[in-house]
């Protein structure tokens, strides 16, 4: 048990970061969810939407990929 | 860290496959400097140059597979731009279909073993998604002159909000090359280290069997995100070239 704290913190920053993928999961599995929903109700609509379902999930998924970056930079680049 | 463990056991190294090398074994790495990294996107340009001529050269009615291929990509983006951007902007089909090419084929040729992923360097998604900024920038003030401001001011809210809507609006305009460029290389990054980890786990030999059934399901989910994040960064692009062309919500 060495080493010293800002290691730590570092460490520690880096999990909680990952937190954030998990969101960003919530986030893309509710537009998905919804699209399906929608996409259920009424079939013959959905075809046209599916650029607008990955828009949505593409942003959704942005923030997500932000935090994974952030727990990048705590690991390599700090 | 990757190097952490020394009594523990297990060595994880995830991220030694993105490291820049000098092909003709130089130490530094400068602007001009040829590397594995340009290796591979020279390579990716040649499948490129070889999928379209071997597809285009027969011009067959009824088309061979290679034809039918690349006519069914061609059609794919070409629809996508109509689509998403409207009529007007099929003039710049070409750079679309360009970029949708260039980081498919980045990416799938990343996913070879022993290859190296372009797409995974920050610079390259960053100079990729910098070059889409400007051309937006410039094509919408070449377009619509002062007008392309109004896209950051949305006359469907309420007046009240409207200026603290186009605060956030412009903030969001410049967080643009970020996101677009940090979308693409943080999901392919990711993705190849997590491939990474999962062979790592095979160090422990009881485990080993299951690493080996993960490593294969995490490479169908890469091939699969191969595809979409070539797919989406092609398609913020239309977004983006739609807000261009036409500003007014």
């Amino acid at each position: 048990m060495e080493g010293d704290i800002a290691q730590m913190g570092q460490f520690i920053g880096a999990g909680l970061a990952a937190i954030g993928s998990g969101a960003a999961a919530i986030g893309v599995g509710h537009v998905a969810g919804n699209f399906l929903a929608g996409a259920l109700r009424n079939p013959s609509a959905a075809g046209g939407q599916t650029a607008t379902l990955f828009i949505g999930i593409a942003f959704a998924e942005a923030l997500g990929i932000f935090a994974f970056l952030v727990a990048l930079l705590l690991m390599f680049a700090v | 860290m990757a190097d952490a463990p020394e009594g523990g056991g297990l060595v994880f190294k995830p991220m030694d496959q993105f490291k820049l090398a000098d092909l003709f074994g130089g130490s530094e790495i400068g602007m001009l400097t040829i590397t594995n990294s340009t290796l591979w996107m020279a390579f990716s340009i040649v499948a490129i140059a070889l999928f379209m001529v071997a597809g285009t050269r027969g011009r067959a009615i009824v088309p061979s597979r290679v034809q039918s291929l690349a006519e069914m990509t061609y059609g794919f983006v070409y629809n996508m731009v109509i689509d998403v951007s409207g009529k007007d902007a099929a003039r710049y089909f070409p750079y679309i279909m360009t970029l949708f090419m260039f980081i498919l084929f980045a990416n799938f040729l990343a996913l070879i073993p022993m290859s190296f992923s372009p797409t995974s360097q920050f610079a390259v998604t960053g100079m990729l998604a910098i070059a889409v900024f400007v051309t937006v920038l410039v094509i919408g003030f070449a377009k619509n002159g002062l007008g392309f401001l109004s896209l950051f001011w949305i006359t469907s809210a309420p007046t009240v909000v409207r200026p603290i809507l186009a605060v956030i609006e412009f903030i969001l305009f410049w967080m643009r090359p970020v996101s677009h460029a940090v979308r693409l290389g943080g999901a392919i990054l990711a993705g190849h280290a997590l491939l990474k980890v999962f062979a790592g786990f095979a160090q422990i030999t009881v485990a080993a069997p299951l690493a080996l059934l993960g490593v294969v399901a995490i490479y169908a989910l890469e091939v699969l995100v191969a595809g979409i994040q070539a797919y989406v960064f092609t398609i913020l692009t239309c977004v983006y070239l739609k807000d261009a062309l036409h500003p007014h919500h």
